[in-house]
């Protein structure tokens, strides 16, 4: 017996033929994305003129004379940071700084992550302790600075206390949102597919989780730069670091110097944010949290 | 009730024990104040069995799929749901929802591939079985997709390649059709039917819909509402392939329907 076949429709189109009509129709109706290049300049074009308005300004303020003492002109900033461009002294200082930036930042994943994960999942620490991260999350960087004075001395592992202190609840919060947000439908299919214990947490509740968490870690990474940034300005330990390169240069009254490296430090910012942003797009792309043709 | 015209030869039927309720009750909550969702249920599935739920809102057949499904225990009596060998009773069973329930964070051929994966079973092995899987309810090319990029029908067709991967022998259907449109759900009636002829697994399979019950059930069970109990059982002694729109399964379907408004009607007072 023909079971694949309509056989009682008389010369009409086999199961295989009606099936594969139907989903060429559905998949018609979808949109394609648009060309990279085209996605990008989208992107882009609104970045450059708010850059363009931001220079605009600043000429119009060294037009009008003001503070002439201490604002430089973009012109001069612009020569000032290209020759500084061209020191070895200032990719030291980036790289410094770009070292200490990834240590405490994966010890901030690390101990953001493992509370986060053990909080969400057990119910005598969430209890106990949930409300006193979301209290820490509240706190700025900068008040831990006399702990990790205290506990460290003028060290870079102050600093990195500074950096976990911070940062590592907003992680933690991520985590544990991320984990209280997963469907108990999810959950429920996970175990009748054969996931238990380990297993549904490594494929069923940490993926789920996951957009979640990456906002998290988003936003853990924007307070782990800003303990970074207080903590190089505050602790002098490294005078070659970015923070201190800057600190340095306001003492000797460079302004053009100051101003250059405020703009590397937000250029910084700005670069890791794209990243960060990029990725959060692409993930919400796969999981289909957001429409595939307007991203 | 309805004429026996051809019944279809059954190959692997009677080979594994029956899925078997005796005096199934389900409270939630406490004595007083809880509810009870399940009263006094007792049902046998033969092995190979397709058995139709009907029931309206309130019927206890989401508690009752999830105690064969091993998620959730009786309050009262036994469920028996066969172990097929070396498997836990957690794979012994597989579910389709009327959501497609796929995970989005994984392609389509890595979400057939999951219950493989978590039997241990290795990659090269596993990518070969989704594939043969996913080709067999018409979707070759459609492994690298995502599941938010597929329609609902397709969804349920790789939730039903998911749930074959498993390799289970028994399949309890939560509604799965129930929210595509016409054409959709009759080209799956006949999907359905056709992987059900060829394999014989056991089918367990839960719906609002009369029709939809008298298409592709052995037989139909009529449970009442609040708390759910067995109301009636019709046998479906109709040929296969069958045709949603026979006039065989309209006058079987008017049969139930019938009484399954008798006794929604009960609750209006």
């Amino acid at each position: 017996m023909a079971v694949d076949r309509l056989t009682t429709l008389a010369d009409g189109p086999t199961l295989d033929q009606a099936m594969a009509g139907l989903d060429a129709l559905d998949e018609a109706g979808r949109p394609s994305r648009d060309q990279l290049s085209r996605r990008m300049w989208r992107a882009t074009w609104p970045k450059l003129a708010a850059l363009g308005l931001i220079l605009l300004v600043w000429q119009i303020a060294i037009w009008a004379h003001w503070k002439p003492y201490i604002l430089q002109s973009p012109a001069t900033v612009a020569r000032q940071l290209w020759e500084l461009l061209g020191t070895s002294l200032f990719w030291q200082a980036c790289w410094v700084t770009a070292e200490q930036a990834v240590i405490g930042y994966v010890l901030v994943l690390l101990v953001g992550g493992i509370v986060g994960t053990a909080v969400a999942r057990i119910a005598v620490l969430r209890a106990g302790i949930a409300a006193l991260i979301t209290g820490m999350q509240t706190m700025p960087s900068v008040l831990w600075y006399p702990l990790g004075i205290m506990v460290f001395g003028v060290s870079a592992k102050a600093i990195i206390l500074m950096m976990i202190l911070g940062a590592a609840p907003a992680v933690a919060n991520g985590f544990i949102s991320g984990i209280d947000q997963v469907p108990p439908g999810l959950l429920r299919v996970g175990r009748i597919l054969g996931a238990r214990g380990l297993s549904l947490e490594r494929h069923v509740v940490l993926p789920a989780a996951f957009p979640s968490i990456l906002g998290g870690m988003k936003q853990g990474w924007a307070f782990a730069w800003h303990a970074l940034m207080a903590g190089e300005f505050l602790i002098l330990i490294n005078p070659l670091s970015l923070g201190g390169r800057t600190v340095n240069a306001v003492t000797q009254g460079e302004w053009a110097v100051v101003v250059s490296m405020m703009i590397v430090i937000v250029f910084i910012g700005i670069i890791v944010d794209m990243a960060f942003s990029s990725v959060d797009r692409s993930v919400r792309r796969r999981y289909g949290l957001i429409d595939s043709a307007a991203a | 009730m309805s004429v026996v015209t051809a019944s279809p030869p059954r190959s692997t039927a009677g080979t594994a024990p029956p899925v078997v309720l005796t005096g199934v009750s389900k409270r939630y909550g406490d004595a007083d104040s809880g509810v009870i969702a399940l009263q006094d249920v007792s049902l046998d599935v033969r092995p190979g069995e397709f058995l139709c739920l009907v029931g309206a809102s309130g019927c206890g057949k989401t508690t009752l799929l999830n105690l064969v499904a091993g998620l959730d225990r009786p309050s009262v009596g036994t469920v028996d749901v066969p172990f097929p060998d070396g498997t836990s009773h957690g794979t012994a069973t597989a579910m389709l929802f009327q959501d497609s329930a796929l995970f989005p964070w994984l392609t389509v051929a890595a979400n057939v591939e999951l219950p493989l994966r978590l039997r241990g079973i290795g990659k090269v092995e596993r990518r070969s079985i989704a594939g043969d899987l996913l080709e067999r309810v018409h979707l070759g090319g459609f492994g690298d997709k995502r599941p938010h990029e597929l329609s609902g029908g397709m969804r349920q067709r790789v939730a039903l390649a998911r749930a074959l991967a498993q390799d289970a022998g028994l399949l309890l259907m939560d509604e799965p059709f129930g929210a595509l449109d016409a054409i959709t759900r009759d080209l799956l009636h006949d999907e359905l039917e056709a992987l059900w002829l060829e394999r014989r697994f056991t089918v367990l399979f839960v719906t609002h819909n009369v029709r939809e019950a008298a298409r592709l059930g052995d037989r139909i069970v009529l449970l009442t509402s609040r708390p759910g109990r067995v109301a009636a059982t019709f046998a479906v002694d109709l040929a296969r392939p069958r045709r949603i729109d026979s006039s065989e399964i309209a006058t079987l379907a008017a049969t139930v329907t019938d009484q399954l408004r008798a006794e929604v009607g009960r609750h209006g007072r």
